[in-house]
């Protein structure tokens, strides 16, 4: 891996994103309904994604670090442009329209909060204090409120958690944690009664979704009928019947899992979950051996949101968790999370090559 | 600590953070395997069940929408309904090759390249399961020819759909609204489960207001599909229940007659039954057809409406902002006598008026004055030099009291979306949002409608119907009643508007003395109106109103033909009849049309002459 090596890359990581990316086109064309242009697309993307990563690798841990608080001001400021002056797509408000591009800065947001609130902890000896911790919370909460408002309620919850792993990463006390628990425990009512009816109908659904099979339910049952038809072995690829008749919804976003599970079965289940937990372990032990903090809770911090967006995901297609807008990390069909997670895997590997130059 | 301040300190917190980055494994594991169990579960404990589920699950739901309520005026003319029409849909994920695609149906059914580019940015928009429309409003002819050709069009369908139309066109577009596509923004406030099937919505007006009347509540059909998703048979259907019918308390009949009164100026129209509240009729001019909008209008033909000078698209009846000029006069002839002024009371008008310590002169519309005037004279005549005198004797604060107590400056609560308010200055207003103290000049100004006032014709119309109703309150609406489509039975009234019936404190020897002052604009040999008033056969009370587009310098003379025409006066009128039974209330503003007697009454008198006519003829 010479070359590899002068990019900045890590090698296994290298190649199970790969695997990875391959699968994800393979199950988009099924997902689809066998449509080239679907995959076409997606395929352009996927390549624009890797040259996001190569670049991101690029950039050297020091001015990562330097401009964490730079990047995080200026997302902050976009977020709030985009409730003032934002496009309106599917129902929400966020993009921002630049003209040239349009623009998601809650993407952005994906990155500068974890490096916020790794320079933020990093500023002082570890374990955090008290008073950093708080500093830490409000400033996470600040872009995962906006979010929210927009109203992008899956989007500002992995907001929140990318910050709050880095804080646990930075070594919080338990008791703080538990305090905190407390604190969540004491609100979660009040957060409740702020929910919106569709949004409090999924939480219910999650609980009985067979009490209204043809309205809230539908989702979640017709997913969870793909994935248990499918058995040990699968229905086949192109052969499910409940994806390629429809009954899925939306079936190349956020329940592509479904699609996958019920054509490749249980064994093509536990190869995608171990392709996943070894991207999440690789990045987790790249952490570990990387000499300097803010890389550290950097790598650690990304992963661990990885992990999660992989988590909540399963969970609320296998139904156990309620439905909220996060599609299945590097394979459902659409660009901005894609790009975004690349270049998260641009960061890590950059951070954790450039480990023996920082000291 | 310099290395350490520029990169994070490193092996003295080094081992905290492995510990915690262990921990984090395990607990990553631990929900990994959760999830492995889950699955498991759903796919070895459970599959037989699942796969049972799976098999039979040939039943698809289809969403059957419900048929939009009808809207009718108080006669029963149908102002809203549906059409069958015939569309084409694609289906994008089933064209392989979309140019050849469009070129071969084109020659079968002509599509024009505005279709073409709004149906691409609609597919370029959305996911390619889903159906698109390619074109609307199909001639039963092109029907016919593509029916014959579909089977050369695979993810091509003909489907006839409902579609709603405007029989009355731009007639009825202001005050009804229309009916749009259901857009992503609509899709935040619009609950999906009521929407199944439906793909559109009420957007403005009328169509807005009673949108969840009008939807309906959509059925859904169980249907026997094959393992190719075809259609088998149907095996259940739930009806989908129609929205109302609804009866509005507009007659279209008055309304084309103010309409064609006002002929090509921009202006508006209101006209109400003062005991109900009833608006017979709101008309705005210029106007626009709304069956435009249905389908989604081509961005050209929309930027040409909307840039237009003439502005076609707003409802200048709702939301045009106008200095109320004369017309307001009364109200402040009711408010001086309430307050202690000698109605009978003299003042003198030369022609203009000077504040003491002032060298600044308030003219007088007529320019040789009106000589010794009283209350009756004043707003018979439309003296401007009286009335500066009450502006300076009631101050702003009292002049703001009684303006806000006939409805101005305020919501009159009318049954449509985003009703504005208008603007009734006071001193505090002005120093919190101008930062500018309140001059006594402005007392003056206010005292004859002109000045920071903005008020708009539908809150003008309510003036002249609480002055018909001698101060008795009541809140416009145009819904008349709630019909249910399918049994024709009215629902329930009491739910709907609630009619506040709150009397205003007002002065009934004021209010009497005005009343009578008004009468004599439209009839006396010196009133404003006469020329409207004469010959009829109903007593008519009004007053006229002329209000200043831009400020005449000191000095220099208003000249009309000398102004370009969007900077001549707005004219002003409003009016309510018979005097001793009101019936009718109205207000027209006619834009830069001159003066309020000449323009803006004649087309006041049309509509009422009219709404006796028809009146008596029902009798």
């Amino acid at each position: 891996m010479f070359l590899g090596r002068s990019l900045n890359l890590d090698g296994p990581l290298l190649i199970a994103l790969l695997a990875l990316s391959g699968l994800g086109l393979v199950v988009i064309f099924s997902a689809s309904g066998e449509s080239w242009d679907v995959m076409t697309r997606q395929g352009i993307r996927l390549a624009i994604a890797w040259a996001v990563l190569l670049a991101a690798a690029q950039i050297a841990p020091g001015t990562l670090r330097r401009f964490s608080p730079h990047l995080f001001a200026i997302g902050v400021a976009m977020l709030v442009a985009v409730l003032m002056f934002g496009a309106v797509a599917k129902g929400a408000q966020r993009w921002l329209d630049l003209g040239v591009i349009r623009f998601q800065p809650s993407e952005l947001m994906k990155l500068a909060v974890p490096m916020m609130i790794a320079w933020l902890l990093t500023r002082n000896r570890l374990p955090p204090s008290f008073t950093a911790i708080l500093l830490a919370l409000s400033l996470t909460l600040i872009p995962s409120g906006l979010v929210v408002v927009q109203p992008d309620l899956g989007t500002g919850i992995m907001l929140a958690v990318s910050g709050l792993f880095v804080v646990f990463l930075a070594g919080i006390r338990w008791r703080h944690i538990f305090m905190m628990l407390a604190v969540v425990a004491a609100v979660a009512p009040y957060l409740w009664s702020q929910l919106n009816e569709y949004q409090r109908q999924r939480i219910l659904t999650l609980f009985d979704p067979w009490a209204d099979p043809m309205g809230t339910g539908y989702q979640t049952i017709q997913a969870q009928i793909a994935i248990g038809s499918a058995g040990v072995w699968g229905k086949g690829w192109l052969q499910g019947s409940q994806s390629h008749l429809e009954f899925i919804p939306e079936r190349s976003t956020d329940f592509i899992f479904a699609v996958f599970a019920e054509e490749f079965g249980l064994i093509g289940v536990v190869m995608l979950l171990v392709l996943y937990l070894f991207i999440v372990g690789r990045c987790l032990v790249m952490a570990y051996h990387t000499r300097e903090t803010y890389s550290r809770l950097m790598i650690g911090g990304l992963a661990l949101t990885f992990f999660f967006y992989l988590f909540v995901n399963l969970g609320m297609v296998s139904g156990i968790l309620p439905i909220v807008g996060v599609p299945l990390p590097l394979i459902s069909y659409g660009g901005t999370s894609m790009l975004t997670l690349m270049a998260a895997f641009g960061l890590v590997m950059g951070l954790h090559a450039r480990r023996r130059l920082m000291t | 600590m310099a290395t350490l301040g520029a990169y994070g300190s490193s092996d003295g917190d080094g081992h905290a953070v492995r510990q915690r980055i262990k921990i984090a494994s395990f607990i990553a594991l631990g929900l990994a395997l959760i999830i492995f169990f889950r699955l498991y579960t759903l796919q070895v404990k459970e599959y037989s069940r699942y796969q049972t589920l799976s098999l039979g699950n040939h039943i698809r739901l289809q969403a059957l929408a419900p048929v939009r309520g009808l809207i009718l005026d108080r006669h029963g003319t149908v102002l809203a309904q549906n059409t069958a029409v015939y569309t084409l849909q694609v289906i994008p994920e089933k064209i392989s090759n979309m140019g050849a695609m469009l070129e071969e149906v084109s020659q079968v059914v002509a599509l024009s390249a505005d279709e073409i580019k709004a149906f691409k940015r609609r597919v370029s928009r959305r996911p390619g399961f889903e159906k698109q429309l390619l074109k609307s409003r199909l001639t039963d002819e092109q029907a016919a020819k593509f029916a014959v050709n579909e089977y050369r069009f695979p993810g091509v369908t003909l489907e006839a759909m409902l579609h709603r139309d405007y029989p009355r066109g731009e007639l009825t577009a202001h005050f009804l609204g229309y009916v749009g596509r259901i857009s992503e923004r609509d899709q935040t406030r619009l609950d999906p489960a009521a929407y199944q099937g439906v793909t559109h919505t009420g957007k403005l007006g009328i169509e807005r207001q009673y949108e969840q009347e009008l939807l309906g509540k959509p059925g859904f059909e169980e249907v026997e599909i094959d393992a190719h998703g075809r259609t088998l048979r149907t095996i259940n259907r739930e009806r989908a229940i129609p929205g109302d019918n609804l009866s509005l308390t507009i007659d279209i009949e008055l309304q084309q007659v103010a309409r064609e009164a006002l002929g090509s100026r921009r202006g508006a129209v209101v006209a109400m039954d003062p005991s109900t509240g009833e608006v017979l009729v709101m008309a705005s001019s210029p106007s626009f057809d709304p069956n435009l909008f249905v389908d989604g209008i081509d961005q050209k033909t929309y930027s040409a409406l909307r840039d237009l000078k003439d502005k076609p698209l707003l409802n200048r009846a709702l939301y045009g902002r106008y200095a109320p000029g004369s017309t307001i006069k009364p109200l402040f002839g009711e408010a001086a006598v309430k307050v202690g002024i000698n109605p009978n009371e003299r003042i003198f008008c030369p022609g203009w008026y000077m504040l003491p310590d002032s060298t600044r002169q308030y003219r007088c519309w007529k320019k040789t004055g009106h000589g010794a005037v009283d209350l009756h004279a004043a707003i018979e005549q439309s003296c401007d030099v009286y009335f500066y005198e009450m502006g300076k004797r009631l101050g702003i604060t009292q002049m703001a009291e009684v303006l806000t107590q006939f409805g101005l400056g305020r919501q009159s609560g009318v049954d449509l979306p985003d009703e504005p308010s208008g603007l009734v200055p006071t001193a505090e207003w002005k120093r919190s949002s101008r930062k500018e103290p309140w001059y006594p000049g402005e007392d003056l100004i206010t005292a004859i409608g002109q000045g920071y006032l903005m008020t708009t014709p539908l809150q003008l119309a309510r003036v002249a119907a609480l002055l018909a109703n001698r101060g008795q309150s009541i809140q416009p609406r145009l819904l008349l009643q709630k019909e249910d489509a399918l049994s024709g039975q009215a629902r329930d009234q009491a739910s709907m508007t609630e009619i506040t019936d709150t009397a205003l404190g007002v002065d009934p020897e004021g209010m009497e003395r005005v009343i009578k002052a008004m009468t004599a604009v439209m009839s006396s040999p010196r009133g404003t109106a006469r020329l409207s008033g004469q010959r009829s056969a109903y007593s008519i009370a009004g007053k006229t109103g002329t209000a200043q587009v831009v400020a005449i310098a000191q000095g220099e003379e208003y000249d009309e033909s000398a102004l370009r025409e969007e900077f001549r006066d707005h004219a002003l009128f409003i009016a309510f009849a018979p005097v001793d039974d009101p019936k009718i209330a109205i207000a027209v503003v006619v834009e830069n049309g001159g003066s309020g007697a000449g323009v803006a009454a004649p087309i006041a008198r049309q509509v009422m002459d009219r709404y006796f006519i028809k009146a008596l003829k029902r009798a």
